[in-house]
């Protein structure tokens, strides 16, 4: 509890419930989850299928809003913002990495990672200095100009994490990262979450990979909707 | 650097950005794209061509009725046919029929506003230059015939009232017949024989524009006749030919009395020429037993010309818009279709910090791009065509500048109103389940 005392947290969820209504029965992806993540923490979240993951994913991304609670992120309560509002912190405070990495198609690897900086009105110059910069950082210096078409699913990976990256935000979440990956290219994935998390970005991987879990500091369990397991305060509890 | 400038500049990026954008999503579907703008293309294109075609024919029907004097009424001899030729000739071998002396005093004696009238008689028959010699017409009238028909005198000039009074022997060809009988030489000054007549040629008037126009048509194809005709004093006409004519045809011969061939009135009041021309008739109509006359009234051809000319432009209106309509809703459909397909990107911009109002600006930018370049090429084809049309089938097509701009921001205009609704629908969607298509 020490830790919470000096620390603000990045990301505090009080009492955050999701319903859904599916026809006739309302269905309660999360309930009541209380939660705070610290800058710099390294958090793998685990559980079944149908356990809540893509919800709880979906709220820390700021893609979709709580049915009741609060979402604080970094000290700002985002659970009412308005659709621009919601679009601008995605955009500035959030990183995504998909399982299916989700580049644009038509567009070349620099021209990916520079999306994020686009819609925060970066200029043209700046813009494409920092994307180069980020291709280079994540080893595809020399294919900048290649489509996503043309790259390998660790290279397309590489250029997500860059895009990522774009508008340096503190928190970077990441579905299934490795899932489309061999081992190989996978572990590499992992190699840079290392590396990020070590220059004092706070990742959440969203997973079911247990491999994955080993690697990172803290580990949530969620099961019907609730978090089951936290390394974190069960630790403290110990 | 202020903040404005910054402003600007960044827009201005931003929007070189959704462009450059825009050409390539369109550029990856580029057979699509091609047939989505046809739509507006021919639209365009159509709507421009139609427009001088129309305009340049209506230009063409116009001129030539203005040509004939709009506060003008023009009577003609026409010879009656046979079922309607009375009994009385049929026993003389003259032919009797046609405008008469009393008519033309009834006339000016009675129609309120008839300021001058122009009498004038036609004797047909060979005109000869020595061994030259052309099927024409004599035409006898008055000195101020040119003023009142807008013909104009091209070379030396048209006989005066003195010369009409003292019966001279002069006459003014027109500018066919000069070149038939005067090919190589200077006809002012030289003699034509019509009959046993020997008349001085004094002039050269332009053609009858309608039968300018009829024989520009029929242009190389031999045909002659028409215009060829030579003005002399109408008391000239009288002294040489009487008012018997008889005209010898290949073998067989005819003989017509013809007081009058054509007359042509002028109404010194524009605003008259209606009220005017319904007297006249009615004089005309008492006058003869039967139709051996014709009347024409150019105010009355050019308010039916306009009137056509405007039924002309609804229809040209309705196809246009309707063809626009048509490429509209191709738009639409292609950009819906669109905005399905690319429903994963739209997730991933969202997820990336793309406001509505910036994927709502994307697909606008793109349907503008796709039906103004659709525009522009409509625009450059309805300019070909007129064009092709005018130096091939030598037909007078007239663009007015505004046509291409007009046809160019609608077709733009269309864009960006059948784009709207794809454009919201990719913006209106849930970026959770944008993210979730596959």
């Amino acid at each position: 509890m020490l830790r919470d005392a000096v620390v603000e947290p990045v990301i505090e969820l009080r009492g955050v419930e999701k319903h859904y209504q599916m026809g006739d029965t309302l269905v309660k992806a999360l309930h009541g989850i209380d939660l705070k993540i610290l800058p710099g923490d390294y958090i793998s979240i685990l559980g079944p299928s149908g356990c809540g993951k893509s919800t709880m994913l979906n709220i820390l991304g700021c893609l979709d809003q709580p049915t009741l609670g609060q979402y604080f992120l970094g000290g700002q309560d985002v659970s009412e913002l308005s659709d621009d509002d919601l679009s601008q912190v995605r955009g500035k405070r959030l990183g995504f990495i998909f399982q299916s990495y989700n580049l644009i198609q038509q567009l070349t690897v620099v021209e990916n990672i520079e999306v994020p900086l686009y819609y925060q009105g970066v200029s043209e110059k700046d813009s494409r200095e920092l994307a180069v910069e980020l291709a280079h950082k994540v080893g595809l210096g020399k294919r900048l100009d290649h489509r996503p078409t043309e790259l390998s699913g660790g290279q397309q990976q590489r250029v997500a994490i860059a895009r990522s990256l774009a508008n340096d935000p503190p928190v970077i979440l990441a579905d299934e990262a490795t899932g489309n990956l061999d081992s190989k290219s996978g572990g590499d994935i992992l190699e840079i979450f290392d590396e990020l998390n070590a220059d004092g970005k706070t990742l959440i991987l969203i997973t079911h990979d247990e491999g994955m879990a080993m690697r990172t500091s803290r580990t949530i369990r969620l099961k019907d909707g609730e978090v089951a397991y936290d390394s974190y305060t069960e630790g403290q509890l110990v | 650097m202020n903040a404005l400038t910054l402003i600007r500049e960044f827009s201005l990026f931003r929007l070189k950005q959704s462009v450059i954008l825009g050409v390539k999503s369109l550029w990856m579907h580029k057979l699509r794209s091609i047939l989505t703008a046809m739509g507006i293309v021919f639209g365009v294109c159509s709507v421009i061509a139609m427009l001088a075609i129309g305009e340049g024919a209506s230009y063409e029907a116009q001129q030539q009725i203005k040509d004939l004097g709009s506060q003008n009424i023009i009577l003609e001899s026409v010879k009656p046919t046979s079922k309607t030729a009375g009994g009385d000739q049929q026993r003389s071998t003259i032919l009797e029929y046609g405008l008469t002396y009393k008519d033309i005093s009834q006339i000016r004696a009675t129609v309120p506003g008839v300021e001058v009238t122009i009498p004038s008689r036609d004797v047909k028959d060979f005109i000869w230059n020595e061994e030259r010699n052309v099927d024409g017409a004599a035409v006898g009238t008055v000195p101020w015939f040119p003023e009142m028909r807008n013909r104009k005198v091209l070379e030396g000039r048209f006989f005066s009232e003195l010369e009409m009074s003292m019966r001279a022997p002069v006459c003014v060809l027109s500018k066919s017949l000069a070149r038939e009988l005067f090919p190589l030489s200077e006809p002012i000054g030289d003699t034509v024989r019509i009959h046993t007549s020997y008349l001085r040629v004094i002039g050269v008037i332009d053609d009858d524009p309608a039968v300018a126009a009829a024989n520009e048509e029929s242009e190389g194809s031999g045909e002659k006749g028409d215009g060829m005709e030579m003005m002399i004093p109408i008391s000239t006409l009288e002294d040489h030919f009487g008012e018997v004519l008889i005209k010898y045809r290949s073998g067989s011969f005819e003989a017509e009395k013809v007081e009058l061939h054509d007359v042509t009135i002028r109404i010194d009041d524009p605003d008259r020429v209606m009220s005017a021309s319904l007297a006249i008739r009615h004089i005309l109509e008492r006058n003869h037993k039967q139709v051996d006359y014709r009347m024409t009234v150019p105010l009355d051809l050019l308010r039916r010309a306009e009137r056509t000319k405007q039924i002309f432009n609804i229809v040209l209106g309705s196809i246009a818009a309707i063809s626009l309509l048509v490429g509209g809703i191709g738009i639409m459909n292609i950009m819906l279709a669109t905005v399905t397909e690319r429903t994963r990107e739209i997730g991933i911009r969202r997820a990336l910090g793309a406001k509505k109002k910036d994927i709502v600006i994307q697909f606008l930018i793109e349907t503008v791009m796709l039906s103004g370049a659709g525009g522009l090429i409509g625009v450059a084809l309805g300019l070909a065509i007129p064009i092709t049309i005018t130096h091939f089938a030598n037909m007078v097509t007239i663009i007015e500048f505004w046509a291409p701009a007009l046809a160019f921001t609608i077709s733009v205009v269309t864009g960006v109103l059948f784009g709207i609704y794809p454009a919201f629908r990719a913006a209106g969607m849930n970026p959770v389940e944008a993210l979730r298509h596959e």
